[in-house]
C-alpha cells in the first residue's frame, strides 16, 4: 500500500482525466476508459455521463447510496446491458457490440452481489471452468481422450489448485461449490473470475456478508491479487473500511452520476459526497 | 484428484455394468433362458437406452427441456432404413451396412438438430420444449407422406402431400423396391439389426457422453444449466456449447433410430409420437437428470415392466403408474439415498456437506 503515498493531492480536476490513476500506471495506457458513458431504461436514465480512467495496475472504488447505478455500471462495462450513449475502452480498444463472453476474453472479469456460482459442481469445476478459454483442445480430443487432452486437464488441475491456493481453499476443491460456507463461495467467486486471465477485475461487493476479520483478510488478499497478477481492480463496496483502505482512487456516484472522483482523504472531506450520504445540514 | 478419481469411479463402473449385463444376457440367450418376448425386446432395449443417455445429455447436462427427442430417432431410422435398403448391393455385410445406416441415421438426425437448434437456442425460457415438441409431430406428418424407391437408377423420392400419388408414380422402374410407403411406413426392411449392435452403439453412446461430460466442453454445458449469466461471464459462448450438446444429442438419437428401425421388417412413423418422447422422458427423469447409469436402469425396467405386467391385463397401464409412482417415493427418499450412497459413489465429491 506504499503507491497510495505516491498521489498528488487536491487534483479533483474536471472529467475526463487521468488524476486519479496512480502515478506508477501513467507511463501505459490505461486498461479502462470510459468516454459519456450512460444508458437509459425507457424514460429513467439510471446512468449519465460517467467518465473514469483505471490505471493498469490501479485498485479503484465505486462507492455511492443504494441505487445509485454502481451495479449498472459494471453490466455495463461487462455488456450485460448496452450502453445508450457513450463508449468504453479496454486497453486502448472499444468495446462496441461486444456480447459479455466476447468481453471475458477481452479481459473483463467479474463477480456478481449476489453470488453466481455453477453450485451442483464441485470447487475445482468452477475453476476449471473459469480456465475454459485458456485450454484449447477440441471437443473430439475431449471425447476421444487424446493426448491433448490428458495434458491440458493435468495442467488444468494444477493451475486450478494453485488459484484456489490464493485464499487457501485448495482442500475445499472437491466440494460443491452449493455446499461452501458464503464467505468461501464468495472467494471462490474471486477466484473464477481470476481464472479468466483478466486484466481488469470488477468485484461486486466483495466483503457482503463478511466479519470485520474476514474482510481484513479480504483487503489483504486483494493487495495481494493486485500484486502477483499486476492487473487493475474496480471494486464496489459499502464497508468505507475497505474502500478507503486499499482504494487508490475512487468514484462516488449517486443518481447515476459521478459526484465526486479522488483519493480516499479527498472524498472523505468532500462536502459534497457528504451531503449525498448523510442528507444537507440544517 | 480424489474427485477426478469418483467420477471416473462412476464411468468405469457404468461400462462395466453394461458389459456385464451383455454377458449374462449373451449367455442366457446361449442356453435358451430367455422368453421368445424377451428375445424380441433385446434390440429395442438397446435403441431407448440409447435414447434416453442421449436425452439426458439435453436435459440432465445441458438442462433444456426437449419434447421431439423421437423426432429425431424418427429421421435417423427412416434415412437408415433408406441407407441400408438402397446400399445392400454395394455393401453386402449385413453388420458393415448396419454401421453405415446408424453413420446416416446419425448425420441426418444431426442436421435436424441443427436446423431446430439454431434458431430455438438463441431465445431463453422454454422455447426449446415447444418447437422440439412441434418438430416431433411435423417431422412423423412428413414423413407420413413420403414415398421412397430404390431401382438401378438410385433413389426416388415424393412427397404424397395431396394423397394423390402411390408408390407406383415416382418414376421408379419395374425392378424398383418400395422402402417407404408413405402411411404405411418403411416396408420390407432386410431386418439387420442384432444385440451384439446394439450393445456397441450402447458403449459408444456412453463413452461419447460421458468423456463429453468430463471434458472442457462438457463442462461449459454444464455451468450453462447452474447459471448462465455466470457462464457467460466466464467467456463461455452460450449458443456454440448449447449447440454442441443439442445436436450430439440429436445425433445418436438418430444413431438409436437407425438400430431400431432395421430391427423390424415394417416400421410406421406413427411409432414416433409424442408419447415416445414422453416414454424417454420419463426414463431420464425416474433414472435421475444427468445420471447416465440411472437412466439405463431406468430405460431397461421400465421398458420391460408393461411386458412383466401383461397378467394384470386390463389394469397393465394402472400398475405400471402406481410402479412408477412408488419408484419416485423411492428414489426421493433420504434413507433409500443414504443405503445407495454406501454402495455407489456419488457424482460429485462433497455431495455430503449439502
Amino acid at each position: 500500500m506504499a503507491e497510495k503515498k505516491q498521489f498528488e493531492k487536491g487534483k479533483m480536476v474536471p472529467v475526463p482525466s487521468v488524476s486519479i490513476i496512480p502515478e506508477r500506471d501513467l507511463d501505459k495506457t490505461p486498461i479502462l476508459e470510459c468516454n459519456h458513458l450512460g444508458i437509459d431504461f425507457g424514460g429513467l436514465t439510471a446512468v449519465n455521463e460517467f467518465n473514469i480512467t483505471v490505471g493498469r495496475t490501479e485498485i479503484a472504488g465505486l462507492i455511492g447510496p443504494n441505487g445509485a447505478g454502481k451495479t449498472t455500471v459494471f453490466n455495463l462495462l461487462t455488456k450485460v446491458y448496452h450502453p445508450t450513449r457513450g463508449t468504453i475502452l479496454l486497453d486502448g480498444l472499444d468495446t462496441h457490440g461486444k456480447t459479455p463472453a466476447q468481453i471475458n476474453r477481452m479481459g473483463i472479469a467479474r463477480t456478481f452481489q449476489n453470488i453466481r456460482l455453477f453450485n451442483n459442481l464441485s470447487v475445482e469445476d468452477n475453476v476449471k471452468i473459469g480456465l475454459h478459454n485458456q485450454e484449447k483442445y477440441s471437443m473430439f480430443s475431449g471425447i476421444l481422450r487424446l493426448p491433448k487432452y490428458w495434458r491440458q486437464e493435468k495442467a488444468a488441475h494444477e493451475r486450478a489448485l494453485e488459484l484456489l491456493s490464493i485464499f487457501d481453499m485448495q482442500d475445499l476443491a472437491d466440494h460443491q461449490a452449493g455446499s461452501l460456507p458464503y464467505g468461501a463461495q464468495r472467494r471462490l467467486e474471486i477466484v473464477r473470475a481470476l481464472a479468466t486471465n483478466p486484466s481488469l477485475l470488477l468485484l461486486d461487493e466483495p466483503a457482503a456478508g463478511m466479519n470485520p476479520s474476514e474482510t481484513a483478510e479480504l483487503m489483504e488478499n486483494i493487495v495481494k491479487i493486485r500484486d502477483t497478477f499486476q492487473i487493475a481492480i474496480m471494486l464496489i463496496e459499502h464497508d468505507m473500511s475497505l474502500v478507503m483502505g486499499i482504494c487508490e482512487g475512487i468514484c462516488v456516484l449517486n443518481f447515476g452520476q459521478i459526484i465526486a472522483k479522488g483519493t480516499a482523504e479527498e472524498i472523505q472531506s468532500n462536502p459534497t459526497v457528504i451531503e449525498a450520504y448523510l442528507g444537507k445540514q440544517q | 484428484m480424489k474427485n477426478l478419481k469418483t467420477t471416473t469411479k462412476v464411468d468405469f463402473a457404468t461400462y462395466l455394468g453394461v458389459t456385464l449385463a451383455f454377458i449374462v444376457v449373451m449367455l442366457c440367450q446361449q442356453f435358451g433362458l430367455l422368453s421368445r418376448s424377451l428375445t424380441g425386446m433385446l434390440v429395442p432395449i438397446c435403441a431407448y437406452i440409447v435414447m434416453a443417455v442421449s436425452l439426458n445429455l439435453t436435459v440432465g447436462i445441458l438442462g433444456e427441456l426437449s419434447l421431439g427427442h423421437a423426432g429425431f430417432m424418427s429421421v435417423g431410422a427412416f434415412s437408415g432404413v433408406i441407407a441400408s435398403q438402397s446400399l445392400q448391393s454395394a455393401i453386402p455385410t449385413a453388420p458393415l451396412r448396419l454401421a453405415v445406416a446408424i453413420l446416416v441415421g446419425a448425420a441426418f438426425a444431426a442436421i435436424a438438430g441443427t436446423i431446430v437448434g439454431v434458431p430455438v437456442l438463441r431465445l431463453r425460457g422454454d422455447y426449446l420444449a415447444i418447437v422440439t415438441l412441434a418438430f416431433g409431430e411435423i417431422i412423423k406428418d412428413l414423413i407420413n407422406c413420403l414415398l421412397v424407391g430404390y431401382d438401378s437408377k438410385g433413389l426416388h423420392m415424393a412427397f404424397n402431400l395431396d394423397g394423390s400419388l402411390t408408390i407406383n408414380d415416382i418414376g421408379m422402374a419395374p425392378d424398383g423396391m418400395a422402402i417407404i410407403k408413405g402411411a404405411q411406413g418403411a416396408t420390407g426392411t432386410a431386418t439387420i439389426a442384432s444385440f451384439p449392435a446394439g450393445f456397441i452403439l450402447i458403449m459408444i453412446t456412453l463413452v461419447i457422453v460421458l468423456n463429453l461430460v468430463r471434458s472442457r466442453s462438457g463442462r461449459a454445458i454444464m455451468a450453462l444449466r447452474d447459471n448462465r449469466i455466470a457462464a457467460e461471464s466466464v467467456g463461455i459462448n452460450v449458443t456454440k456449447y448449447k449447440m454442441m450438446a443439442f445436436v450430439t444429442s440429436a445425433a445418436l438419437a438418430g444413431a438409436a433410430g437407425a438400430l431400431y428401425g432395421l430391427n423390424y421388417s415394417s416400421l410406421a412413423a406413427s411409432k414416433f409420437a409424442f408419447d415416445t418422447s414422453i416414454l424417454v422422458l420419463v426414463y431420464v427423469v425416474l433414472g435421475g437428470l444427468g445420471n447416465m447409469w440411472g437412466s439405463i436402469i431406468a430405460a431397461v425396467v421400465l421398458y420391460v415392466l408393461p411386458e412383466a405386467l401383461r397378467e394384470f391385463a386390463d389394469f397393465r397401464m394402472l400398475v405400471y403408474a402406481i410402479v412408477l409412482i412408488l419408484v419416485m417415493l423411492a428414489t426421493n427418499n433420504d434413507q433409500v439415498k443414504a443405503l445407495a450412497g454406501r454402495i455407489i459413489p456419488r457424482r460429485k465429491g462433497g455431495a455430503k456437506n449439502g
